[in-house]
């Protein structure tokens, strides 16, 4: 795959997964982690069963399990913050291996951390298996405003410029002998960070420039309008459709 | 800090995803009327705000090293209201959050009207009502710029911190008491705030010492650019071999001018600004000290609690001073805790600085008086 291109999120293939229209994929994710959050903690079997279907979903798009996991590790700052949660929380109190933690700070933390891992895990699926123009132009599908997708596009577009911009300066101070050790070298961080904006700022300029002289007039054309045809909407709605009626179990038992 | 799914229960998550749709939406309209400027319409929105969003997401993974490996990292939302405007600011604030959220699972789907709410809608807004005030207040100069980017991104943090809380309290699904939280995330956040401020009170300095024009919050303030052309142009007419370095000395003394005025106030500075910096020093301890302290934990220090648990300080003498008028942090004969706890903070703070100043001192006068230190500490000194 050539470089800049595609994100390194996501994984190239042609599943019926990879497939889908894009809008039929973030419809179908939303509606799951929706599901997902309002389900009751208590029903410690149906977060189970929401794994085993993102599993499924993970088999059908045939992505390596170790990818998908690797990329959950994004969320370990949440891990530490819920595994705090036992020993501050109130209520009555549990002694476990020598510990007094809260019995409502225990399921605190195994509701967040379930529902957390679980949104998680559908959103890492949904960008490995959909390209970034694909997914902006299905938020625009899903009656997202066009300028905010613009944006949106724009902003990954030069992301990787601006990021490559910050390294070359950083490149710079190195090669000069700077290393910020403390507070006292914020200055010269600072500056960086102003000199990058005004050239961030300066670029957009001259893009717009440059996109004007060549017809832009505020919208930029769609031309490969995708529909989504019963099919696909059905193969769509089998993950949330299968989370709700989970959902509604967890609510009756 | 970026909220995960199932933090905060789907219909306050439903309810602060509406606040963030109409925000955006709000600020869309506003972004055009900021960023079109010059009658050149809104199609210039797209590509600058864009290019803005895609800066502050590259500026939040530029490391602030703080001191011993730890290192912080900018949020970038009173930034963004300063430099480009609060709409545009909400906007691309919001942007970042979303792509954050959608591609690097950064946040989760449903939190996502908590994140914009919280990190894009409140520090932007607050940011920026307080920079508008506060520029109007202040006299109409460059520096008062930096002084107001810094207050308001100071109080725009614990502000975020502030309405996080709210969210919680009202949808929260961990059993911890909101005063808890509150302690918690405003405590931290004051912390996170200082840096934010220094940051971005540095960096708008930055690009208001190079491009005055682009910082939003700053337009009207300088004045439109007069040419002046007569005193230099009329000698350096007649003389055909002088004109050329009459000519060069002309853009030389503009730039020397132009280099030299934000670089004399760093040396003229340095004399007044050790007794300020003295003084304010002194106002904190005090403040710390006779006010705050009321409000700090009651309960022994970290120290103090290991030795109570592990039985250390059953053989712990008790202190010399233990009769002292000062014993335990407060002032013998006053009943009032708070006024008792606070006077003693502020005698010991008036009694820490005697002694400290005075050792100084003594150390100094020494050094000096003697000879051979006086040699070596002259051309320092110059």
């Amino acid at each position: 795959m050539g470089a800049g291109h595609s994100h390194k999120l996501y994984r190239h293939g042609h599943s019926p997964v990879h497939a889908l229209p894009a809008h039929c994929k973030i419809a179908a994710v939303f509606a799951f982690v929706l599901i997902v959050v309002s389900t009751p903690r208590e029903a410690v079997w149906a977060f189970g069963l929401y794994a085993v279907l993102l599993a499924a979903v993970t088999v059908a798009a045939r992505l390596p399990a170790g990818f998908v996991l690797k990329r959950l590790l994004i969320e370990v700052p949440f891990v530490a913050f819920a595994l705090l949660m036992p020993f501050v929380a109130e209520g009555p109190r549990l002694h476990v291996l020598g510990m007094s933690l809260s019995e409502s700070g225990l399921w605190g933390a195994w509701n967040i951390l379930a529902k957390g891992t679980l949104g998680v895990a559908a959103s890492v699926l949904l960008a490995a298996t959909t390209e970034l123009r694909n997914l902006l132009l299905g938020l625009q599908r899903l009656k997202m405003p066009p300028l905010l997708v613009q944006i949106a596009s724009f902003m990954i577009r030069y992301g990787d410029v601006i990021t490559d911009e910050m390294r070359r300066m950083r490149i710079a101070r190195v090669s000069r002998g700077f290393e910020a050790r403390g507070v006292r070298h914020w200055g010269v961080l600072a500056k960086s960070a102003g000199a990058l904006f005004i050239r961030s700022y300066e670029r957009g300029e001259r893009v717009h420039l440059a996109m004007v002289s060549r017809g832009y007039a505020g919208t930029v054309p769609v031309t490969d309008e995708v529909t989504a045809d019963r099919a696909q909407w059905t193969s769509a709605a089998a993950l949330p459709l299968a989370a709700l009626a989970v959902c509604l179990l967890g609510w009756t038992l | 800090m970026h909220v995960p799914d199932g933090f905060i229960n789907a219909p306050v998550s439903v309810a602060t995803g509406a606040v963030a749709a109409a925000a955006v939406a709000v600020s869309l309209r506003g972004a055009r009327r900021e960023l079109g400027g010059d009658g050149l319409g809104g199609e210039r929105t797209a590509p600058l705000a864009g290019l803005v969003a895609a800066f502050i997401f590259a500026v939040q993974m530029l490391n602030f090293p703080v001191a011993a490996g730890t290192s912080g990292h900018l949020l970038g939302g009173a930034l963004a209201a300063i430099l480009v405007g609060p709409y545009t600011g909400v906007l691309c604030v919001s942007v970042v959050l979303l792509m954050q959220g959608v591609l690097f699972a950064d946040g989760g789907l449903t939190a996502l009207g908590v994140n914009i709410t919280d990190m894009a809608i409140t520090t932007t807004v607050v940011a920026y009502l307080l920079f508008r005030g506060l520029v109007k207040v202040l006299p109409r100069k460059r520096r008062s710029i930096t002084v107001a980017s810094f207050v308001s991104a100071l109080v725009s943090v614990p502000a975020a911190a502030l309405v996080f809380t709210l969210i919680y309290a009202l949808g929260g699904t961990a059993d911890v008491s909101t005063g808890k939280v509150l302690t918690a995330m405003v405590g931290v956040h004051v912390l996170i705030g200082i840096g934010e401020a220094a940051i971005t009170a540095l960096t708008v300095g930055a690009v208001i010492a190079v491009r005055p024009d682009l910082v939003y919050g700053a337009r009207g303030l300088s004045k439109p650019l007069e040419l002046k052309v007569a005193p230099v142009a009329v000698p350096a007419a007649p003389g055909a071999p002088r004109t050329e370095p009459a000519a060069a000395a002309a853009p030389a003394a503009a730039s020397e001018a132009a280099e030299a005025e934000p670089k004399s106030p760093a040396p003229a500075a340095a004399p007044r600004s050790t007794k300020r910096v003295w003084l304010a020093g002194v106002a904190a301890a005090l403040v710390c000290a006779g006010g705050i302290s009321y409000y700090a934990s009651a309960s022994p220090d970290g120290l103090e609690k290991v030795a109570h648990d592990q039985g250390i300080d059953k053989q712990e003498k008790d202190h010399a001073a233990k009769d002292s008028p000062l014993a335990d942090y407060s002032v013998k004969d006053i009943t009032d805790a708070r006024l008792s706890g606070g006077l003693a903070g502020v005698i010991g703070v008036g009694a820490t600085l005697a002694v400290g100043s005075g050792v100084f001192f003594v150390v100094r006068r020494r050094r000096d008086t003697d000879p051979a230190v006086t040699d070596e500490r002259t051309p320092e000194r110059v």
